[in-house]
């Protein structure tokens, strides 16, 4: 698999109060048209999961058309839940792959401000099944904290391992100009941080926020005539699980993630091992190491005793989060994966500044929906 | 959004898992469904049968949840629990009548219907299981 990427373009991720949803599609859209001089594309790709909630908006494919003068291209969205970022840039792929398209426009955007936390809260759990754990009253963030105690109990490490990860991530959102808190936290300001559902804290979940993101996927002809920056695509992969966590045989194992990483890793023949650096998808704490592990760059029950050594960190052997990822970066659910696209497009592209990772020429990005229902993956190179 | 009228609301069709426990159970490998099913989730087989879940289960773990999702602003805190029933099956959900304090691994439990929630526009009180100790 082979194609090409350019034109990639983040939004600051914020609570956007005087722009509409219309508004965020259309100015990350615009970014990257116009940052790769390409002024049509075969197809737009809307990546959101909460319009129709939130804004009562459906139909967003041809309303971003519309605000990109672009009338007449086709045009859709995609919603996998949080994966949904990945799951357009996976579409995308599939259309420019089989030759049905040159170009495709991804763009993923969600408005979260538009709601409360409490609403937020109930937002998230509508990736998980709403005839069962929805109906009961039982949130994803509940969820979240019972895996928690579970990998804390199986592996004996202690809670402050796994509170750890949003160190690393405020670490590098705390330069990363798109990112909506830019600042550092303490392990101590993390375990501080009042209960949301024991034993998760407040700072180890995410804020859902506005932000939106953009990208072209290119096919090889068309990528000689577009603007630098470039980089390539050379694996993807999907698989989904069972919507709840425990109904799979382990609750721990993220089986849809390990499918769709070795698919992508697969198809870009490589290694995991060969992987510069990850962007992850947790939205809690303890879907980063359920996630390192799930795609074979730590042993099971190691990844946050890894962490703590420092193999995570920006200087570290496998930076993570290199942008602070959802907890740092912040969460706009369906523009995730569409972020953490073009994050590793600008670490690959020599465009990520003061988070640049050395000599970065694989990355893989990571994004999941619900606990682990859903998952993409997408390994990214260098253009050589 | 949709008001009560003559057709019944979207709760009225999970009253079979909901409030009875009621599912479907596959022939070939066992495991149990909430709902009727078509295809086993974990084994592919097509041969269920209606089944019910056993009365008792045990506390596998628990989390006192302090976050409050919308329609819990008034049960917050609660706890939730994840519960092994006698046959194996793994539920989550709310547990009550007891103090976070009483709960350890292993506690019986028993399932009881209880108010969920107050649905938001139709004021709807929606029913449905959750777990107690057995004392």
């Amino acid at each position: 698999m082979k194609a090409f990427l350019c034109g990639g373009a983040v939004l600051k991720v914020d609570e956007h109060w005087d722009k509409s949803l219309p508004n965020l599609l259309a100015e990350a859209g615009l970014k990257a048209l116009d940052s790769s001089g390409i002024s049509y594309v075969d197809h737009v790709y809307v990546a959101n999961v909460y319009g129709e909630v939130l804004q009562e908006q459906a139909n967003l494919g041809s309303l971003l058309a519309e605000e990109l003068g672009l009338r007449g291209v086709a045009a859709s969205r995609v919603e996998a839940g949080g994966a949904s970022g990945l799951a357009a840039v996976y579409a995308g792929c599939l259309a420019v792959s089989s030759g049905l398209a040159n170009a495709v426009l991804v763009v993923g955007a969600e408005k979260m401000s538009d709601g409360t936390v409490e609403e937020a809260v109930s937002l998230l759990t509508m990736e998980e099944r709403q005839d069962y754990v929805g109906y009961l009253g039982v949130s994803q963030l509940a969820e979240a904290a019972l895996l928690y105690k579970e990998y804390v109990k199986r592996y004996r490490i202690s809670n402050d391992d796994v509170a750890y990860f949003p160190v690393i991530s405020h670490e590098n959102s705390s330069t990363a100009p798109h990112a909506q808190y830019q600042f550092k936290i303490s392990l101590e300001t993390v375990i501080n941080s009042p209960y949301v559902a024991e034993p998760l804290h407040r700072l180890e979940t995410t804020s859902p926020s506005d932000g939106a993101a953009a990208i072209l996927i290119v096919s090889q002809e068309l990528a000689r005539r577009v603007k630098e920056p470039k980089c390539l695509l050379t694996g993807i992969g999907s698989a989904s699980d069972l919507m709840t966590a425990f109904d799979r045989e382990d609750p721990l194992e993220m089986r849809g993630l390990a499918d769709a990483g070795k698919r992508a890793l697969e198809m870009a023949g490589i290694k995991a091992s060969d992987v510069d650096f990850l962007e992850l998808h947790d939205p809690y704490s303890i879907l980063a190491p359920l996630s390192l592990e799930a795609l074979g760059i730590a042993e099971k029950g190691q990844a946050c005793l890894q962490a703590r050594k420092g193999r995570f960190s920006l200087s570290g052997e496998k930076p993570i989060n290199t942008f602070g990822g959802l907890k740092g970066r912040g969460y706009p659910v369906g523009a995730s994966g569409v972020y953490a696209v073009v994050e590793a497009f600008m670490q690959l592209t020599d465009n990520a500044s003061k988070n640049q990772v050395p000599g970065a020429d694989v990355g893989l990005v990571e994004s999941l929906s619900g606990l682990g229902s859903y998952a993409g993956v997408a390994v990214l190179e260098r253009m050589r | 959004m949709r008001e009560l009228s003559s057709r019944p609301p979207a709760n009225w069709r999970s009253r079979p898992f909901v409030y009875r426990l009621e599912g479907s159970r596959c022939v070939v490998c066992g495991h149990f469904h909430p709902y009727k099913r078509l295809v086993c989730r974990r084994c592919g087989s097509k041969r269920l049968d209606q089944d019910k879940l056993p009365s008792t289960g045990r506390l596998v773990n628990y989390t006192v949840v302090t976050q409050a999702q919308q329609g819990f602003e008034n049960n917050t805190p609660h706890i939730v629990g994840w519960v092994e029933m006698d046959d194996g099956t793994q539920l989550i959900g709310h547990i009550t009548d007891c103090e976070p304090e009483e709960l350890k691994p292993g506690t019986v439990l028993e399932p009881v219907v209880r108010r969920i929630r107050v649905d938001g526009e139709a004021k709807l009180i929606v029913y449905g299981v959750k777990f107690k100790p057995v004392v």
